[in-house]
């Protein structure tokens, strides 16, 4: 497992629910006192293992934890540049769901060694749209729903996201624009800072 | 044929930095992104060449220069504020409609997307200059991740570093570090000297109080050797109950003869350690660096010998030396110090070889 998926889970414990908590979590998940790097790769058994046991610790059901995840790394101060990377998709909301079928290779442009699944976005009608997770990262879709929701805030839009489960190594997330202007959103600087 | 205005509509979309120039060298149309970053200007109207300078080609003065570069590469730069430098190619369109140049920020375009606040909507949808900043942003968050695993490596190499020269149990340097220190004092050849302590009776205490007490006696001793020298010295434990000091730039006899005195004097106090009362003494050879150059022709011993280290003689020599006279101290009745002389090498038991007293300590363990 790439080492920016342990170190986003890390990161979100952290600045969640405290580094204590992060540290009973490492401990009941056997592995005592790691700082995961997020330039490192690590066996995908010990991030399975960190999540089963962040289960425990939290006491709720894994896939909200992982949905939380996924809005704390688009929303949260301390990880602006994920939403500014996420936000060069597009101007609109729209425009953002439809870059994200170049997102695995946009982030393998930035990280050479990260492959995140495939996505595919379909249109149904004028905003009813599906997206696609491909198989390769167990819970990415899960978080993709948090992120497909603290985007749709950080674009002002109003949208309603449906987690539709998997079939066949795939799994789908029902996206509805309800208003695309709804309220307004963060602003964005395409050259705000590179810092 | 096409109206001007639908070909100025045709150059916005497809080119959003372009300016339409007729032969005269006046300019026709500008597009919205050059009127954004200039606003107020008003390219329409004006010669380009008095809007634009022209820096490479450099021979380019007049507009019939200007049509001359067609198809090549221009740099120009705008004689208005703000005055930036930007890349250009000019291509003339038919039947005497004139020129169209087209402009492009270059490198310097994630610059201009900050100052001039700058949007995707400036930019033709075809333009790779939204790729090149998304790339920008995200290979320096790869690179900070990087700087930071970097910066922590570095602190763990450097504390792991820091381990390896020490002896855990008193802190002290431990030989690692004697050699180290050692093989730079030779390479500069700075005078020092080395002072070599054996702790005498310390093996009565484990037998008889056992090992806890034995390493609080030798954490005892370690703070007073520390506590007798300056910060600069070197202060190492290197087996059991030995331990090497060195003074760097300290040659002076009547100095080392003190400090040698003083730490033996402090060693002779008992020491308590639960209710016990443990009592050691000190014996301690010395040498001193200008004083044993020239007797470096002396074999080192074989179980010192770092192979891969041509410096070993010179540093095992005065180990070496210094622990040929703490024999002859350890022989003069313990709790007593001896500076080395070349005549210790030829008297008593020690003749002809620099046997000194470790070696005869091993040959007794082994016995």
């Amino acid at each position: 497992m790439h080492g920016l998926v342990n170190k986003a889970v890390q990161s979100f414990v952290c600045n969640t629910y405290g580094r204590d908590r992060w540290k009973q979590v490492l401990r009941s998940a056997g592995l005592g006192n790691v700082e995961f790097e997020a330039m490192f790769t690590y066996d995908d058994w010990i991030t399975q293992q960190v999540l089963d046991a962040l289960a425990v610790e939290l006491d709720r059901p894994l896939d909200d934890i992982l949905e939380d995840v996924g809005t704390y790394l688009v929303s949260h101060p301390e990880v602006e540049r994920l939403r500014r990377l996420l936000r060069f998709g597009g101007e609109t909301y729209t425009d953002f769901l439809h870059s994200l079928d170049d997102l695995p290779d946009r982030a393998r442009l930035a990280v050479s060694d990260l492959y995140l699944p495939t996505l595919e976005l379909r249109e149904y009608t004028s905003g009813e749209y599906c997206l696609t997770c491909g198989p390769g990262l167990p819970g990415f879709a899960r978080a993709m729903v948090g992120i497909l929701r603290a985007m749709a805030d950080d674009y002002g839009a109003l949208v309603i996201l449906d987690y539709m489960g998997a079939c066949k190594h795939q799994e789908q997330i029902a996206i509805s624009i309800v208003q695309s202007a709804f309220a307004e959103g963060r602003a964005f600087e395409l050259g705000a800072s590179n810092g | 044929m096409m109206e001007r205005s639908e070909l100025a509509g045709v150059i916005a979309q497809l080119c959003p930095m372009a300016i339409w120039v007729d032969l005269h060298g006046h300019i026709r149309h500008a597009g919205p992104t050059l009127e954004k970053i200039c606003p107020g200007t008003g390219f329409v109207g004006g010669r380009v060449l008095e809007h634009f300078r022209v820096i490479r080609p450099r021979s380019v003065l007049t507009m019939q220069d200007l049509i001359g570069t067609a198809g090549g590469k221009l740099q120009l730069q705008l004689r208005e504020p703000p005055g930036i430098t930007l890349k250009g190619v000019l291509v003339q369109l038919p039947n005497r409609l004139g020129v169209i140049i087209n402009l492009s920020f270059g490198i310097s375009v994630v610059d201009a997307v900050r100052d001039f606040s700058l949007t995707s909507a400036d930019f033709a949808p075809t333009d790779l200059a939204i790729e090149l900043l998304y790339l920008m942003e995200a290979k320096s968050a790869a690179m900070e991740a990087s700087r930071t695993l970097n910066m922590r490596l570095q602190g763990a190499k450097i504390a792991a570093e820091e381990q390896a020269f020490t002896d855990m149990l008193t802190g002290l340097k431990n030989r690692r570090a004697v050699n180290h220190v050692l093989q730079r004092l030779t390479a500069t050849q700075m005078p020092y000297s080395l002072l070599h302590l054996d702790l005498d009776y310390f093996k009565n205490i484990n037998d008889t109080l056992g090992h806890a007490a034995g390493d609080h006696v030798l954490q005892y001793v370690a703070r007073i050797m520390v506590e007798e020298t300056r910060e600069g010295d070197t202060v190492a434990r290197i087996g059991g109950d030995e331990f090497v000091l060195i003074f760097d730039g300290l040659s002076d006899r009547s100095r080392l003869d003190a400090i040698a005195r003083r730490l033996i004097d402090r060693f002779q106090q008992p020491i308590m350690y639960q209710g016990q009362t443990c009592r050691i003494s000190a014996s301690v050879g010395i040498a001193i660096s200008a004083e044993v150059q020239y007797l470096h022709g002396q074999p080192a011993r074989p179980d010192d010998a770092a192979p891969d280290d041509g410096e070993c003689e010179d540093r095992n020599s005065i180990l070496n030396f210094a622990d040929v006279a703490l024999y002859e101290a350890k022989r003069a009745g313990r709790s007593c110090h001896r500076f080395f002389s070349p005549d210790m090498l030829v008297s008593g038991a020690s003749a002809f070889q620099p046997i000194g007293f470790r070696d005869r300590k091993r040959a007794e363990r082994q016995a």
